[in-house]
Formats: C-alpha cells, structure tokens, sequence
C-alpha cells in the first residue's frame, strides 16, 4: 500500500544527512589547530604513539581519504580512545547510555502527562480565568533556564523537605527512578510550556472544525467528540513537536546532568570538553546527532500510521 | 396525514436583538420532502440548525416558537433528551463532507460509532448493518470501502458516506443542507436521486436546503421560499414555479438559467441585494428590490395568508400576483 | 448559505463572542506592553549600572561574606563578600549582549541565506536545504559546544557558534515565506515590468520578510538568553570574574544548603527577562493574527 512505502523510502532520505552529521564530526578534531594527532594524544604523546595515530587516521593522506578512513573506522563501531579513561569510546558510550535514556523517556512521559491534561482544560474553557492562568504559567515557563529551576527544585525539594536526593544516581532500578525524579521534573516543567501552548491551539483549531458539528448531530456528547476525534487530530502535529524537543531534551541532558550529578553521555560530553578528550567529543556529538536523527524518523512514521492522508 | 414535524413562528435573536430568523412557520409530513430556499442570510441554514440547538452558544438564541416533532416540543428539551434526538429523530448532512467527516477515521469506524450509541450489536452485526447501509448509499465494493478514509473518495462518493453515517443513526427526517452545491452537474442528480429514493423506500422525511430552484424542482414536493429571515411564500412544488403569488418567487425563478433558454433573452437578476442582519427594512423585507412595492409595503409587514387553501399555497405579500387573492383581500 | 459556516458552532465559540473578544484582544495589548516595558525597564538597568548599583560588583568585602538578606544587602553576598544587587545588576549588560549580538548574526546569515534560496530556487536552494537538514540533525545545544570545543570557552566563541547554528530557523522561516511571495501578484507584476532582480528583492520582498523575522527574533531571544546562560553556567560561555547571571548560578551552587540567594536572584533575573521577551513576542504575534 502507498502509506507504507514510506517506511522504505524515508531512511534512504536520510542518507544525506547521515554524511552531514559524519562530515561535521570529522570537521570538529580536525579543525583544532596543531597537529590532529597530537591533539588526540594530549600532552603526553611519545613518538611512537604519534607515529601509531598517524597511520590509523591516514593522517600522512589527502583530506578527503581521511574522511574515507574515518567513514570506515565509523562503519566499524570504532570511535577512537579517550585518553583520561584509556579505554574505547564507544564502549564509554554504552555505558553511560542508560542514565541519559531514562531521564530523557522520563522527561517526555512527565511533560507529556503535565501538558495533557494542562492543554485539554485550557482549551475547554477558552477564554476563562483557568486558559488565562495557564497561558500566563506556559508563558513564564518558556523562560525558565534548566539549569536554575533544577537548583531551586533541588532547594525546597531535597534540602528544605527533604523528599528526595541532591545529586548523583542510584544503582538499583527503583533508586535511580528516585533521583531521576527532581532532574526529570525540571526538564518536563519547561517541556510541558512548549508542549501545552501548542496542543491547547491545536485543540481549540479541531474543536472549530466541521466534523464537530458533524458528530454533534449524529447525537454524540460533546465529551466523546472530544476524546474520540478532536483529540487525535490535535495529536498529529504534537507529534513531530515533540520529536524537536527531544532534541532540545537532549541538549539539555547536558546541562541538567552537570546540574544534578547524573552519570551519563551529558557530563560525559562536558568532561571531555574541559580534559580535552577530543574523541570522547566526537563520539558523544555523532551519537547525540544519530539519536535526533532517529527520533525524527520514528516521529514520521508514527505520523504518517496515525494519520492516512499523509503521503511521502 | 398528520404532519411529523411542525415549527411554528420559530424566531432565532441576535445578542443585539436582531431576528435573523423571524415567525417562520412549517410543516413536514412523513415520507415528505420539503424544499427551504432562499440566498445566503435568508435563515435556512439557521433555522434548520436550530431544530437540532446547533446554534453557537451565546451568539443567538431561540426567543420565540415551537418545534413539534413527534409530540414533543424540540425547544423544551433537555440536553440529554436532545443528544438522544440528534440523529435518530432528526438527522443532518452537509455541504462539504470532506470536512464534515472525521478525516482520520475510516467510514466504517464513523458508522460504528453511531449504531453502538443506540444498541449493543456484536463486532459482526454493526459490519453487517455498515455494509448494507454503505450498499444503500450506492457505494461499489462496500466491504472494501468501509476501512477507507474520506479522502480516498471522490467528491460524490464522499457525500454518499456522509449520507451513510448519517443514516447509521436511523434518522425519521434528514435535514439535507446543501448537499449538492459542491458537485458536478451530473454527479449532483445522483446524490438527488439517491435521497429522492431514500424517502420513497424508507419513508425518510427531508428538508432540503437549497438556493437552487433547480434542485427544488427535481425533488420536493413542496418549498418554502425565505427571504431575509421570513417566510415570504411556501407551495407545492409545481404551483410554485407555475404559478408564484410573491414577486421573490416569480424573481427567482427569472434568474433560473434554464428559464431563458426560450425567452431568448438576456439573464434575468433580481436588483440589489439581500438585506444583512442589521439593515434590515421596516415591513415587507423585499420591498426596496421588489418591482411592484407600494407604500404599504414599507411600513406595514404582511402576514402569511392562504392564497389556495385546499392546495396549501401561502404567501406573504400584501399585493400577490395571483389575480383571484388580489379582489378577496380587497374586500378586508 | 455562508452566513453562518458550521466552523462557527462548536465548544470554542461560546467565548468568541463580541464581549469577551474585545477582553481578549485589549489583554493582548496588555501582554505586549508588559513585555515592553520589563525589556526597557533591564536595559535602563544596564545602562544606569554605575549609578544604581549600591556597591561595586567586584568588591570583595571579607568581613560580609554570605550574608543574607538585609538593608545593606538587599540581595544579600557570596562567598567573597561581594553584593549580589549590584552583581545581578551588572549582569544585565552582558546578558543583553548576548541576547542583542546573539540574535543578530542569525538573523541577518539566515535572512540572506534564506531569501537567496527561496528567489534563486535551484541548485542554491538544494545546497542551503541540505545545510539546514544537517545542522538540524544535531541538538541544538550539543552542535553549540561542539564548536565552542574548537574554539576555546569565551563569550566571543558563544556569539560565533550560535551564528553558525541559528540561522537555520530564520533561514527555513525566511525561504518559506519568499517561496510564497515569489508567486504573489506584485511580485510577478514587478517582474514584468522588467524590473531587476536586486529591486525585486530589496523593494518587494525584503520588507515584507523582515517584518515576519523581527517578530519570530522576539520568541528566539528568549532561547538564546537561556542558551547563553547555560552555556555559561557550564563554564564555557563568560568567565569569572564577569558577573553574568548564569555564571553567578555555577558560583552560587556550592552554597545551596547553606545559602539559596546566591543562586535564586541571579536565575530570578533571567526569568523575568525572558518573560519580558515572551511576553513581546506573544503579543506581536497575537496582532498579527497568529494562532498560539
């Protein structure tokens, strides 16, 4: 069937970009000045390892073969070594994978479970004190940086009431639920302003549309009308929103795992930075850029299912 | 027979106080269909809507009138018994279905949702009673077409699914609004055709609404002509056109295309146009365009009177083209 | 019969009606007056600083430190002593500089980019798309400190970096627009008549463009205010001892058990310039007809 042509058709698409992302990656170590190899070696590099990294990147070849190099080095899991945890950086990566992916499914589920109920009301009482309210709140909430709502959360939740930890991340499952609580909170309360302003206007454009009155005739409540067909209208364009700001989420995985001590591929990626770990950089940046890229492919075609008249 | 449906002096207000729907008075007899005609403004739609409390909220409000529909008054009803009503006692299809149907659910599901409001019926009995109503509308393949969605139709199909789920419902009377004013000529005498044997095999009783004489004259057995929120003449279909007692009707049916065809002459149009809501003129609502106004006609309104009482034939003019009225109403 | 279009029945129209509209769009001025005047009123601030401000913000008095609340110190001091009024109030500088030049290089690189690519079409388009495809494929955030890495932490590789990031928005915003305008009537007429492609652009299409641009700025202030602070508060944006709001945070949050005014005012302050922003930006886009 036509629809379903898209599943094929749309990671081919991709490839472009897929090669963009790779190019920027290979860009970023080499465009820091000095010599690439003694770059990736720090300070202590002795000849020998120098003479090693030459080789592997091709580094003695034209550009476009180092990049050819790097493509195959890429297609072969192999990402380089981080020289302060002397190890691979993908393994490095794997590890500090799960923080990172729980509290960004965390962040979406919470924001998704504030915003929902936030925009259905707003929208229902168009032009009442409760959508006033809640645009005011949506509106102060598009301006509140991550990284200071955390400290505040962190302040009158684990300091003053102490309900839940300061920092850091557990290591059973219910533990690291707990501590992923306040950093989750903090990133959904900002989400759940995009999120809500967005499906409160969706909501009040489907509840104008004619299969409304449409459905009203044929004796529905306007309650069912509401959940059964505005709603899922409403949803369709939520959903590719919601992709973009997983990868503001991801974004800002870094700033609030700096903030509550999260060991994940954020602080990784800010670690790197500071101790010069270029291939920790890379490798963190291609992976963030590949997860966004995959989350905007999930996003479509989760559309292009819930909506028949999508085509590519 | 004992009418199904009677409005009497239906009067719909703005908040400001203007009639855009005033004193309109109808009936409806089972297996009937009735035409509503008039421009855009005259209150059809309104009127229409307002059997159903389908007005917006606030905006305008009914202050006047009865609908009698089975015995009971349409006006007083609760919202319950209302939402019960809507669409089993009286149901309603629109001009455009492609935006009047839900567009990311299948016909099927649209149905479904309809007959399981009124009757629990097992997975398999609403997919039977779907494909037979689907069957009923004139669609190919129904089976097939009961999972596909409104835009996989073309323009006529997708109003013969509307005309399905709206059947879905088991409505007594179906308010047909505008239903074919979006479609090609030909495609346009289908649709006819199709609520023209819905009524005649299933006793369906329809209100057409309608600016096209056209389509009155194909279908309806009577017609009620509206004119700036009145009722200015209501007939039998064939005394209507053959005979118009008000000076709209005789204007509107000049402005029929095919009328010309022999007079050879060049289109007629009636002068200026519809009043709006809040210009509305004191008495006859038409006399600034009518030919024939007099004074009277600016100040005093004229009631609907019978022009042929045993053939039910109505008018609202104090001076009616129809010579016989004109010496009885000198007599007053 | 159009006099009443079903679209006008539903839920949502019970408060459309004339009162509660008129309410509504006088409450819309409000927002954008509001918006105004909390903007005007931080670059007052930051251009009054030397004035206003009770102390200098880089004095260390030993004999204060962290002291909370009080008449001397409204705002109470840090760890050095030093009088977070004053410090929050210098700050207003810099953060309005990073909101103003944060904004303008985007503005005028994705403008350019994206109206030569809507007009020219072709082989110019095909390569911009492809570029904005790509910077989009990165987290905005993440390709920020990317490039921040090559060029070392500072406030000169933030303005850099989100120049070489932002454009993109304005660019698919701008594109879009010109796409649409290239068809207009006027445009076309202008065509006909002969007239240059640089006199179509910069007469006809420029100014209807730009205004679409300046108000979506107004909504992107906001995210670069809160990515300059990030960026900052992770250490890679203004350095110590500049006093910047973010950086005030990441030097408050070692006290945060022993003393939250270190780290609430400063974000306090970030807060409500952004609204300010928001607020602005919500009642343009309310004026013109905008859905949100």
């Amino acid at each position: 069937m036509h629809r379903y042509r898209f599943l094929l058709l749309r990671p081919l698409q991709l490839i472009p970009v897929l090669f963009g992302i790779s190019a920027i990656s290979f860009v970023l170590v080499r465009a820091i000045p000095g010599d690439p190899a003694r770059v990736l070696l720090g300070t202590r590099s002795t000849p020998e390892a120098l003479a090693r990294i030459h080789a592997e990147y091709g580094l003695d070849q034209p550009l476009p073969m180092q990049y050819l190099l790097f493509l195959k080095h890429l297609f072969d899991g192999e990402l380089g070594r981080s020289i302060i945890y002397k190890t691979d950086t993908l393994t490095l990566l794997l590890e500090r994978l799960e923080p990172t992916a729980m509290f960004i499914l965390g962040s979406v589920l919470l924001s998704v479970l504030l915003a929902l109920p936030l925009a259905t009301w707003a929208a229902r009482s168009r032009g009442g004190v409760a959508d006033h309210v809640i645009r005011l709140l949506t509106t102060a909430g598009l301006g509140l940086p991550p990284f200071w709502l955390g400290i505040m959360l962190i302040i009158l939740l684990s300091i003053t009431w102490r309900l839940f930890p300061v920092s850091g991340y557990g290591d059973s499952l219910g533990e690291k639920l707990y501590h992923l609580f306040i950093p989750c909170l903090t990133a959904a309360l900002s989400l759940s302003a995009v999120l809500t302003r967005s499906l409160r206007s969706a909501l009040i454009r489907e509840m104008r549309a004619d299969y409304f009155v449409a459905a009203l005739a044929r004796g529905q409540s306007e309650r069912y009308i509401f959940w059964r067909h505005v709603m899922p209208n409403a949803i369709v364009p939520i959903i590719n929103l919601l992709a973009v700001n997983v990868s503001w989420l991801i974004g800002g995985s870094v700033v609030i795992e700096s903030v509550f001590g999260i060991p994940g591929l954020g602080q990784l990626l800010i670690k790197a930075i500071f101790s010069r770990d270029y291939m920790v950089v890379q490798g963190v940046v291609l992976f963030f850029a590949l997860s966004t890229v995959l989350v905007n492919l999930l996003a479509d075609i989760l559309t292009v299912f819930i909506d028949p008249r999508i085509k590519l | 027979m004992s009418p199904l449906l009677t409005v009497d002096s239906l009067t719909i207000t703005t908040r400001a106080g203007l009639n855009l729907v005033d004193q309109v008075s109808f009936s409806l007899a089972p297996g009937e269909m009735l035409g509503l005609v008039g421009e855009s403004g005259s209150g059809k739609t309104l009127t229409c809507r307002a059997l159903l409390q389908l007005l917006p909220e606030g905006a305008l409000q009914i202050t006047g009138g009865r609908v009698d529909f089975d015995g009971r008054d349409l006006l007083r009803l609760s919202p319950r018994e209302m939402r019960q009503l809507r669409g089993a006692g009286v149901g309603m299809i629109f001009q455009n279905p492609s935006t009047h149907i839900n567009p990311l659910m299948t016909i099927g599901q649209q149905m479904a949702e309809s007959l399981r409001l009124r009757g629990r019926l097992s997975r398999k009995e609403i997919r039977a009673r779907s494909v037979s109503l689907l069957e009923q509308v004139g669609i190919p393949s129904p089976e097939q077409r009961l999972d596909s969605h409104a835009h996989e139709f073309s323009g006529g199909m997708r109003q013969r699914a509307m005309i399905a789920i709206a059947l879905a419902c088991s409505p007594r009377v179906l308010i047909a609004d505008e239903p074919t004013t979006a479609l090609d000529v030909t495609v346009q005498a289908q649709i006819l055709k199709l609520l023209d044997g819905l009524r005649r095999e299933h006793g369906l009783s329809i209100i057409m609404i309608t600016h096209d004489l056209g389509v009155v004259a194909q279908t309806c057995d009577r017609v009620a002509v509206l004119y700036g929120g009145r009722i200015c003449e209501i007939a039998a279909t064939a005394d209507l056109l053959k005979h118009p007692a008000h000076p709209y009707t005789r204007g509107l049916i000049a402005c029929q295309p095919h009328a010309n065809v022999n007079a050879q002459g060049p289109l007629t149009t009636i002068a200026g146009a519809p009043p709006t809501a809040e210009e509305m003129p004191a008495g006859c609502r038409f006399h600034p365009r009518c030919p024939d106004a007099q004074r009277r006609c600016q100040t005093r309104q004229p009631v609907v009177h019978d022009v042929a009482q045993e053939s039910g034939h109505r008018v609202a003019c104090h001076y009616p083209l129809q010579r016989l009225i004109h010496r009885e109403l000198d007599h007053e | 019969m159009t006099a009443l279009t079903s679209t006008q029945i539903s839920m949502g129209q019970r408060v459309t009606a004339p009162l509660r509209r008129l309410s509504r769009d006088l409450s819309q001025r409000t927002t954008l007056k509001i918006g105004l005047a909390i903007v005007l009123g931080w670059v007052l601030v930051a251009l009054l600083a030397p004035w206003i401000s009770p102390y200098d913000p880089v004095y260390q008095d030993l004999t204060t430190r962290l002291a909370p609340m009080s008449w001397a110190h409204p705002m109470g001091t840090d760890n050095f002593g030093r009088d977070i009024l004053s410090r929050v109030i210098y700050s207003a500088r810099v953060d309005l500089q990073i909101c103003l030049l944060g904004v303008i290089f985007p503005f005028i690189i994705g403008t350019v980019l994206g109206t030569f690519s809507g007009y020219i079409g072709g082989w110019c388009d095909a390569i911009v798309m492809r570029l904005i495809d790509i910077v989009l494929a990165f987290p905005f955030l993440v390709l920020m400190l990317a490039i921040i890495t090559i060029l070392g932490p500072g406030l000169s590789s933030f303005f850099i970096a989100m120049a070489l990031v932002g454009w993109v928005s304005y660019a698919r915003l701008v594109r879009a627009r010109v796409l649409v305008l290239k068809q207009s009537d006027f445009v076309l007429a202008a065509r006909s008549l002969g007239y240059s492609h640089s006199r179509i652009i910069c007469k006809h299409l420029l100014p209807n463009v730009l205004t679409d641009a300046v108000v979506f700025s107004m909504s992107d202030v906001v995210l670069v205010l809160l990515n300059g602070a990030a960026i900052s508060y992770l250490g890679l944006g203004v350095q110590p001892p500049v006093a910047e709001w973010g950086v005030m945070v990441t030097e408050g949050q070692g006290f945060i058990t022993t003393a939250w005014w270190l780290t609430a005012f400063p974000g306090l302050a970030i807060v409500l310039l952004a609204v300010g922003f928001s607020f602005i930006a919500d009642g343009l886009s309310e004026n013109r007809g905008g859905t949100q």
